[in-house]
C-alpha cells in the first residue's frame, strides 16, 4: 500500500458495519414513518409572531386621519440608525405637526426606541414582516404609506408584566 | 412449469405465437416497457427527493402540481431549454456520446428481465419479457459492464482533472465489484441450472426464494449492486466533497440530465436484477397456482403487480441507503471489494457447490426439502458474519489497517471500558 491513511483508534467491540448499518437505517426509517417536521409552507401558513414583534412601522391617526404626530422631534433623536427624517410644521392655531416624516426602513434597526419615546403614541413598530420592495427607493416609507398601513402594532414589553399578558 | 399433457389440450391463446404476432408483440412489449421504464425514472428521482426529505424531516419538493407529482415535468423543460455549455479543450464527439452511452446500457438489460408470467391472447401466447434470450444472464452481465464506458470517456473527454479523477475512480470500482458481484451469481446458477432468466424464476418458484437459499450471495450481490450503480455509500466518482460532481462537473443542462437518468435507470435495472435473482422474479410468494398453467391474463397482471412491487421496494432501499450512510473512503472501498467481498463470494460458491453436491448425493429431490437445508446452513453462515466477522470489525475495511499487535492493544484498552451500546456489547 503506497497511500498511508489514518485510522481513528476506536475501541474493537464498539466498531461493527453491519449492525451499526442496520441501526442507521432503523433510525432514518423511524424518522421516514414518524416525521418531526417543522418546516413551515411559508406562503400557506405561517406563524404566529409574537406580541413584542418589532417590524414594519405605523403611524397611527386621530379619529378625523390625520397622523397623531407632533412633530416633538423626539424619535429622530432617540433613533440610533438615525433612519427618521422630520422636517415639523405649524398650523395657524399653533399645532406643531409634520411636514415630512419619512422612515428608510433599510437604515432601520427595528430597536422600537421611537415607539417607546413617542409622547403621542403615534410612531410604532408593527407585527409584520414582509416587506419587500423591486426598488431601492421605496424602501423610504413617507408619512402617507406610515398611516397606511393596516398590521397590528407592537405591544411594548411592560416592566410591570415581565412575562407579557 | 407446463405439464405437456395440459399443454396440448390448451386452446391457441396458450400456443406459442406466429412470427408476425412475435414480431409484432416484441414491438408493442418495447414501446410498453420503454414508457413504464422512463416514467418510472423519471419518478424515481422525484421519490429520492420526497423521501430524503421526509428522512430529513423536511417537506420536500411539494409545490408543483398536487404533491408535487409534476415536479418532474418542470425539472424536465428546465433542462431542456437551459443552455448547454462545452469545455474550450473537451473532446467534443465524446462528450456528446458520453451521457448517451451511460444510459443506454441500463436499458438495454432490460430487455431480457421477464416482468409476468405468460399472456394469453387470441393470437397465441406471448412471453412477457421483451426477449427470452437463452443467455439472459450472462447478457445482463455483459452489458451493465458496458455501463461504465459513459463515466469514464465522460470524465475524460471533458479534460477537467476533477472529471478525470471520478471517471478513474468509476472504472476501477465498477471493475472491482463486477467480480464479487459475478461470483456471488454463480451460486445462483448452481441451483438454477442455466443462464435463462426465465428459469431462474422457475427454479425460485418450486424451491423458494434464493434470497432464503443463498442470503450471503444476495447481501453480496445487493453490496455490488451499490457499487455498481455508483449510489451512495459508493458514489465515489462524484463525491462532491472532493471532486465538485467527479465525472460530470463539466456537463450542464439536458447532457447533465442524462447523467442522474441514467444514474436511476440503473438503479431500477439492478432492483429489478435483485428482485429477479434472490426475490422470485414475478413469483408471488406462498402460492403455487401462478407458476402453472393454464395462463390468464389476471395471472399476468398480479404477476407483474408482484414484480413491480418488489422492484420498487429495491429501488426504495436504495434511497432509503443514500439517506442513512455516509460515503466510504477510496481505500475502504477497494479493501472491501477486494478483500472481503471476492474472498466471502468465493468461500460460499464453493460452500453452495459442495452443498448441492452433498445434497444432489444423498438423494434429496430439488424442492422444498432441498431449499430447507440450504436455508439452514445460510442461517449458520449469516450468524458468522454478524456475530463472529462484524464484531471487533473483522469485516471493516479499516481493519487491514491495523497490525495486529494494535488490535491487541485496542482490545486491551476498551475491555474495563463501559461501552456506548451496552446492549449490542452484551450480545457479541
Amino acid at each position: 500500500m503506497t497511500i498511508k491513511v489514518k485510522v481513528l483508534e476506536r475501541p474493537i467491540e464498539e466498531v461493527s458495519y453491519l449492525r451499526a448499518t442496520v441501526k442507521g437505517l432503523a433510525l432514518t426509517f423511524k424518522h421516514l414513518v414518524d416525521p418531526h417536521k417543522v418546516t413551515v409552507q411559508y406562503p400557506d401558513e405561517r406563524w404566529d409572531i409574537s406580541p413584542r414583534w418589532r417590524g414594519t412601522h405605523r403611524m397611527l391617526t386621530t379619529e378625523d386621519g390625520k397622523a397623531k404626530c407632533v412633530a416633538c422631534g423626539l424619535c429622530p433623536t432617540v433613533c440610533p440608525a438615525n433612519c427618521i427624517k422630520l422636517v415639523p410644521g405649524e398650523d395657524e392655531e399653533g399645532n406643531r405637526y409634520p411636514l415630512v416624516f419619512e422612515i428608510d426602513e433599510f437604515r432601520c434597526i427595528f430597536c422600537g426606541y421611537c415607539q417607546e419615546v413617542c409622547p403621542e403614541e403615534a410612531i410604532h413598530v408593527g407585527r409584520h414582516y414582509e416587506n419587500a420592495e423591486y426598488d431601492r427607493k421605496d424602501f423610504v416609507y413617507d408619512l402617507e404609506r406610515l398611516t397606511a398601513q393596516q398590521h397590528p402594532v407592537c405591544e411594548m414589553w411592560d416592566p410591570a408584566v415581565p412575562k407579557g399578558e | 412449469m407446463i405439464d405437456p399433457v395440459i399443454f396440448a389440450q390448451m386452446g391457441a391463446s396458450q400456443l406459442d405465437p406466429s412470427t408476425t404476432v412475435f414480431v409484432i408483440g416484441t414491438v408493442v412489449k418495447m414501446i410498453v416497457i420503454f414508457t413504464i421504464y422512463m416514467v418510472g425514472v423519471a419518478y424515481s428521482t422525484f421519490a429520492e427527493r420526497r423521501v430524503s426529505a421526509w428522512i430529513q424531516d423536511r417537506h420536500g419538493p411539494n409545490r408543483v402540481g398536487p404533491q408535487g407529482l409534476l415536479q418532474v415535468a418542470a425539472d424536465g423543460i428546465k433542462n431542456i431549454m437551459k443552455e448547454e455549455t462545452y469545455p474550450g479543450y473537451a473532446s467534443k464527439a465524446l462528450f456528446i456520446l458520453a451521457p448517451g452511452l451511460a444510459f443506454v446500457p441500463a436499458m438495454i438489460t432490460w430487455a431480457v428481465i421477464p416482468f409476468g408470467s405468460p399472456l394469453p391472447t387470441p393470437w397465441g401466447r406471448i412471453d412477457l419479457v421483451v426477449a427470452d434470450l437463452p443467455v439472459g444472464f450472462l447478457f445482463t452481465l455483459a452489458i451493465s459492464s458496458l455501463g461504465v464506458y459513459g463515466i469514464v470517456l465522460a470524465g475524460w473527454s471533458s479534460n477537467n482533472k476533477y472529471a478525470l479523477l471520478g471517471g478513474l475512480r468509476s472504472s476501477a470500482q465498477m471493475v472491482s465489484y463486477e467480480i464479487a458481484m459475478g461470483m456471488s451469481t454463480v451460486c445462483v446458477l448452481l441451483l438454477a441450472g442455466n443462464v435463462s432468466l426465465n428459469q431462474v424464476i422457475a427454479q425460485q418458484a418450486h424451491m423458494g426464494w434464493n434470497a432464503l437459499l443463498l442470503t450471503v450471495a444476495a447481501f453480496i450481490f445487493l453490496v455490488a449492486a451499490f457499487a455498481e450503480t455508483n449510489r451512495v455509500p459508493f458514489d465515489l466518482p462524484e463525491a462532491e466533497s472532493e471532486l465538485i460532481a467527479g465525472y460530470h462537473t463539466e456537463y450542464s443542462a439536458m447532457k447533465f440530465s442524462m447523467f442522474p437518468i441514467s444514474e436511476y435507470a440503473n438503479m431500477i435495472t439492478a432492483s429489478a436484477m435483485m428482485a429477479t435473482l434472490f426475490f422470485g422474479g414475478w413469483d408471488i410468494p406462498f402460492t403455487q397456482w401462478d407458476n402453472s398453467g393454464p395462463h390468464t391474463v389476471l395471472k399476468s397482471i398480479l404477476t407483474f403487480g408482484s414484480f413491480a412491487t418488489k422492484v420498487l421496494f429495491f429501488v426504495f432501499f436504495y434511497i432509503w441507503i443514500r439517506w442513512t450512510l455516509p460515503r466510504f473512503r477510496y481505500d475502504q472501498l477497494m479493501s472491501l471489494g477486494w478483500k472481503i467481498l471476492l474472498p466471502i463470494a468465493l468461500i460460499y460458491v464453493v460452500v453452495v457447490a459442495s452443498a448441492v453436491l452433498a445434497l444432489d448425493a444423498s438423494g434429496v429431490a430439488r424442492g422444498p426439502m432441498f431449499g430447507a437445508v440450504l436455508f439452514g446452513i445460510n442461517v449458520v453462515l449469516m450468524g458468522v458474519i454478524l456475530f463472529v466477522l462484524d464484531r471487533g470489525r473483522l469485516i471493516s475495511p479499516a481493519y487491514s489497517r491495523l497490525e495486529s499487535v494494535g488490535v491487541a492493544r485496542l482490545k486491551n484498552a476498551s475491555k474495563g471500558r463501559s461501552t456506548l451500546n451496552p446492549a449490542a456489547d452484551k450480545g457479541a
